[in-house]
């Protein structure tokens, strides 16, 4: 404000608004297509066998939803479309479980399976950081993918760190529930 | 390495092709399956413009006002005395905020210094170890409709600072 930044922060104001529309434009081809094409695969049954297929893993991370839910069916489609850098992908398939976890807990505020989606989400599941390479590429680097291995070992951690910290604000929670 | 690529260019297709062969099979009514769907898509994308644009607004002003960087000038001593580099502090604050521009700062950084120098490994590690925390919550918390987001933002970030430290630990052992 005293930086005399003003006209900056005039100009800003509305580009950036224009810019969230021109984002949600983008994002109703690709939530029209995945959502349209998921319906189908929910009817066919193919999330329920996706689901029942990495049980174990998932029924630990989130052992608020019952295991033939729905919910673990998107959960996993939007964890392997980030994998595999599928990022248009996972986000619809993203927003159905949590429009299912909602469903499940039947309340305005988040529940814990959603605190534990999102925080997994936002500690990134990439595989092959692919945009990043291709930067590489142009700047002519002699090992543009050299970076895979450091990213995923980073990823990994950051990961199990993220699970980590979730659980213990989860126990802190429960912890200040009870008094 | 070059399999990964070809799995990724592949998937899509694939993934397609398996649910409407799976439809055929079962004799589902696909088409009209799509269409039903679909229509739910459009209600999702115009009930989460509010969240996405209150959000990015009041994001680009805190960059455009310069607050951004008044925060990260007073934080650089302190910052350089545990080992961070100065030329990634605008990245690490910036990627958890937004993604384009945390890109635009990693692509920066690599022309600058070069894709094979220390900061240039390091940026590139740190831009594909994390991901835009307030981006992703805006979405998801968005199209449900919920406005209470409990300690989902408190442990994003946390998580966020724990994987710009590990990218900088495996950085500097590896290369």
């Amino acid at each position: 404000m005293f930086n005399g930044t003003m006209a900056d922060v005039n100009e800003a104001l509305f580009a950036s608004g224009q810019e969230a529309v021109t984002l949600v434009i983008g994002l109703v081809s690709v939530l029209v297509f995945w959502l349209g094409l998921m319906r189908i695969g929910e009817k066919a049954g193919i999330l329920k066998k996706l689901a029942s297929l990495f049980k174990p893993l998932i029924v630990k991370l989130f052992p608020e939803i019952p295991k033939d839910h729905p919910a673990m069916g998107y959960i996993l489609s939007n964890f392997i479309a980030n994998l595999f850098g599928l990022g248009n992908a996972a986000t619809p398939m993203g927003i159905k479980a949590m429009e299912e976890m909602k469903k499940l807990s039947r309340s305005n505020e988040a529940s814990r399976s959603m605190v534990t989606f999102l925080v997994i989400n936002t500690s990134s599941l990439t595989l092959i950081p692919t945009t990043i390479i291709a930067i590489r590429m142009q700047y002519n680097s002699a090992a543009p993918t050299e970076i895979v291995g450091t990213t995923l070992i980073a990823t990994l951690i950051t990961t199990i760190c993220a699970i980590i910290i979730d659980r213990l604000f989860y126990y802190r929670r429960e912890r200040k529930h009870k008094k | 390495m070059s399999v990964i690529t070809t799995i990724s260019i592949w998937i899509i297709p694939v993934i397609v092709m398996v649910i409407l062969l799976t439809a055929t099979i079962q004799k589902l009514p696909a088409y009209e399956l799509f269409v039903e769907g679909g229509k739910e898509g459009i209600s999702i994308a115009v009930s989460l413009l509010p969240y996405l644009l209150g959000m990015m607004v009041s994001i680009t002003i805190f960059r455009s006002s310069g607050a951004l960087e008044a925060i990260i000038d007073h934080l650089h001593p302190f910052l350089q005395l545990v080992g961070i580099p100065g030329e990634l502090v605008p990245l690490a604050f910036t990627r958890p905020i937004s993604g384009t521009a945390a890109l635009a700062i990693t692509t920066d950084l690599i022309s600058t210094y070069g894709p094979d120098s220390f900061i240039g490994r390091l940026a590139s590690t740190m831009q594909g170890s994390t991901d835009t925390t307030f981006y992703i919550l805006t979405v998801y918390f968005g199209s449900v409709g919920i406005k209470k987001m409990g300690d989902a933002l408190k442990v994003g970030l946390l998580a966020d600072l724990v994987g710009i430290i590990t990218s900088i630990i495996i950085v500097s052992i590896v290369f």
